[in-house]
């Protein structure tokens, strides 16, 4: 086998961090090839070096053996690159062909030929193996499809050496599937495929070699057949990790969160449960089962037409998610980037985005307490940041999940939501999450963690509430659950399916 | 947007500084070439004038700053400032009382901004689009109630507001100061002005931490409003009129000297001392091209050249 791809001596530097220093390695074609590696590791900055993205500081890439040439994205494309990223790259409101074909349409004299489009875009989407309608809006297709109209523009531009960044993080298990089985298809042809991921399971079920890395330097490139999980995990965070989830029980004290008859979008009937105070109640379902839904409606952040919330046993009246923060109710969106951070300010103002309302004075904000508050907070989640003015979208994702979290912790909290708290961060940032959702439940909050990861739900919770299809199929107690019965309970009926 | 690969130390920290100081810079700059190069450039008159002339610009760009940050924009300023001060000189008329007509144009103002921040903040219309439509509406507005003609105003004690002078400087002048230091303070200082830049840096985050970001942007256009209407009034008190047709084309030179501030058009980023050195710039380049008799239809062409020359220098320091 010969070396598709390789890193020589890569290393970027920004100011005050060394994101990666000296990383060689190879990847060869045919074969599909792991990048792991700990939150802030590089592996991000490496793929935005082989995209083009980014420029090297030192060292380069070679394709088949040749120096790559260092002409940015289009560079990167031209050399048979394709980079597939978490938050996808194509325009929602145009058509599912022109979205393949995007930046080079087949035309004559500046019109687009749109017959040789359709028929085109059918015979890629058919490489894929994916019944999708050419000529139907990007944005109306499920996230999955959309994922699959990705990667087949990524051979439309002949791609060789394809990398994907997390790209099941928001899959189900049966879309995974299909993925694993196109991915393996690009191997067979004789594509190099770097596959970065923080999914243990789907790097031993898929791939054929790995690389990790560590703060930035290269630690280890083996055949995957020669590692085993512990093996991994101790080169990843440079420790033995025995349980990430350290789970103990905890005693309840009383009433935590009560939900009743609540009704809004996203949900098919009105949902009711409760969760005590010093409890973890994990939330598993597929995609679009309600989930997050569910928690923006508790939350007010979505208006809800029914229902009621009550906290430590009293009614709630909350209407928005200033309600509830008042209240004591407080919550960890999903999608970090979007719904999270302000990307464009401190690591400081993040943290303090909403506590310093409670401490200011007449209106003027509490300057000494906000930048103790800060220190305290970066101290407590040990947040990496060269300091709290950083802007943070120059943080890793698993600092910055600590920031969005670490923002409640000055707060008097009484009852918690997080959706997906560790979505696409490492094994030793998520097990410090873990450690301090459950500190948290032991000083006594009501914790509702919402997650798609299996292990994560069994590791975490005292009983774990399963949403299906916009409703709550089933709260089950955690000496009761194991993987199969929540995803039997989990999965829509045989008919849904078969459609 | 990631900063990119360090230069060595003595280019690094030149760099640097020229980060954290940028537009303050080049003021310092172009006020030195202009003193050494412009004549009668540094006289006590002239600077008074230049003052003066950019009196306006700054008490409206204190406020569009917030408009800005929050990631909106406000368009209707220059036709606010033209109504507010038909409808001072015409009350004014009318009642002979200087108070109401003031208060009748910062309640005209006032309610304009309700408007614009109520289509935009509640109703969620683009606020270039919400503006846009309004600077139409009040321009027209503006025109009827003077009947397209200038409005003399009648009580002469009106006049001392935009004429005379304190401790040397214009009265125009020391208000602006006063707006600059007082805006300072609300963005830097208050949760009102941080929540402005968490509101304008990213909206659905800031409304899950709990901030009111309909609120956040109807007080900011509100007092945008008022702020045009007071620029208005003096404007009106200094020409001893009320000119129906005055200030085209003020609103973008107000956004541009905010822009030239390091202002973010996508907002969450902006600062007041900044926007003060943009004001200034836009200011002494106007005030030097008159000392040197260049014809203003030239101004136009250097005022867009200064915008887009800002624009591509910031642009190189992002990339840097």
């Amino acid at each position: 086998m010969s070396s598709a791809l390789a890193f020589r001596g890569v290393a970027m530097e920004f100011p005050g961090v060394k994101a990666l220093d000296d990383v060689s390695f190879e990847v060869r074609a045919g074969s599909i090839h792991a990048l792991m590696g700990e939150n802030g590791a590089g592996k991000s900055t490496l793929l935005k070096i082989l995209s083009g993205a980014q420029r090297a500081t030192a060292g380069g890439i070679e394709i088949a053996g040749r120096p790559a040439p260092a002409a940015g994205t289009a560079g990167a494309l031209a050399a048979g690159i394709a980079v597939i990223y978490q938050e996808l790259h194509l325009v929602p409101e145009m058509s599912v062909a022109e979205n393949l074909f995007l930046g080079h349409l087949p035309q004559r004299a500046g019109f687009v030929r749109r017959a040789e489009l359709q028929a085109a875009a059918r015979r890629q989407l058919e490489r894929v193996g994916e019944a999708i309608d050419p000529a139907a809006r990007l944005g109306g297709l499920p996230l999955a499809q959309r994922q699959m109209v990705e990667i087949a523009k990524a051979l439309t531009r002949g791609a060789r050496i394809i990398a994907f960044d997390e790209p099941t993080s928001s899959l189900s298990d049966r879309e995974v599937q299909r993925l694993f089985a196109i991915v393996r298809e690009l191997r067979d042809q004789g594509c190099a495929i770097l596959y970065v991921s923080h999914r243990m399971d789907e790097i031993f079920a898929l791939c054929d070699r790995i690389t990790i890395l560590r703060d930035g330097r290269h630690v280890v490139t083996s055949a995957l057949a020669d590692l085993d999980r512990a093996a991994v995990i101790r080169h990843m965070v440079g420790r033995t990790l025995a349980d990430i989830y350290n789970y103990a029980p905890r005693p309840f004290r009383g009433p935590g969160l009560k939900v009743r008859d609540l009704a809004g979008p996203g949900l098919a009937e009105p949902c009711s449960f409760a969760a005590a105070a010093g409890e973890i109640l994990g939330c598993f379902g597929l995609v679009g089962a309600g989930r997050s839904e569910l928690l923006r409606l508790i939350f007010g952040a979505t208006p809800r037409t029914g229902g009621s919330v009550a906290i430590a046993g009293k009614e709630v009246a909350i209407a928005s998610p200033r309600d509830a923060i008042a209240a004591g109710l407080v919550l960890c969106p999903e999608d970090r980037k979007k719904e999270g951070i302000v990307p464009v300010r401190s690591v400081l103002e993040n943290l303090n985005l909403s506590a310093r309302r409670r401490r200011a004075r007449a209106g003027f904000v509490a300057e000494s307490w906000e930048r103790r508050n800060a220190a305290e907070r970066i101290a407590q989640l040990r947040i990496r940041t060269p300091s709290p003015a950083q802007q943070i979208r120059h943080l890793s994702g698993g600092n910055q999940q600590k920031v969005v979290l670490g923002r409640w912790l000055a707060e008097p909290v009484r009852v918690l939501l997080c959706d997906e708290p560790t979505r696409g961060i490492d094994v030793g940032a998520k097990s410090e999450i873990y450690a301090i959702l459950q500190d948290l439940a032991r000083s006594g909050v009501c914790v509702v963690v919402v997650s798609s990861e299996l292990p994560e739900v069994l590791g975490l919770s005292d009983r774990i509430a399963v949403m299906r299809e916009g409703r709550i199929a089933a709260i089950v107690p955690r000496a009761d659950a194991t993987e199969e019965s929540l995803l039997r309970l989990a999965l829509p009926a045989p008919a849904a399916v078969a459609g | 947007m990631s900063p990119s690969a360090p230069a060595s130390p003595p280019a690094r920290r030149f760099a640097d500084f020229l980060d954290r100081a940028g537009m303050l810079v080049v003021l310092v700059l172009l006020f030195a070439a202009c003193s050494l190069g412009v004549e009668n450039f540094l006289s006590w008159r002239n600077l008074q004038g230049l003052a003066l002339a950019v009196s306006m610009t700054g008490m409206v760009a204190s406020t569009m700053l917030f408009c800005l940050a929050a990631g909106d924009f406000d368009l209707s300023v220059g036709a606010v400032v033209a109504a507010a001060g038909v409808v001072a000189a015409v009350v004014m008329n009318q009642t002979g009382s200087i108070a109401a007509g003031v208060a009748a144009a910062l309640g005209f103002g006032t309610a304009v901004g309700l408007v614009n921040g109520w289509v935009v903040a509640r109703l969620q219309i683009n606020a270039l689009i919400a503006t846009l439509a309004t600077m139409q509406i009040v321009r027209g507005f503006a025109y009827i109630v003077s009947d397209g003609k200038a409005v003399g105003i009648a009580p002469e004690g009106f006049f001392a507001l935009g004429n005379s002078a304190f401790l040397g400087l214009p009265v125009p002048v020391w208000i602006t100061l006063a707006c600059f230091a007082l805006g300072g303070l609300i963005l830097n200082r208050t949760v009102f002005g941080r929540d402005t830049l968490a509101v304008g840096g990213n909206p659905e985050a800031a409304h899950l931490a709990g901030i009111s970001v309909a609120r956040v942007k109807l007080l900011i256009f509100t007092a945008q409003g008022a702020m045009a209407a007071f620029a208005g009034v003096v404007l009106a008190s200094r020409m001893t009129s009320g000119q129906p047709g005055t200030s085209l084309g003020f609103e973008l030179e107000v956004i541009s000297a905010c822009v030239l501030g390091g202002v973010s058009l996508t907002g969450g980023v902006g600062s007041m001392s900044y926007v003060v050195a943009g004001v200034l710039i836009m200011g002494i380049v106007q005030n030097a091209m008159n000392l040197k008799n260049i014809e203003p239809f030239w101004q136009y062409v250097a005022r867009g050249g200064i915008l887009l020359g800002a624009v591509l220098f910031d642009r190189w320091k992002r990339r840097r």
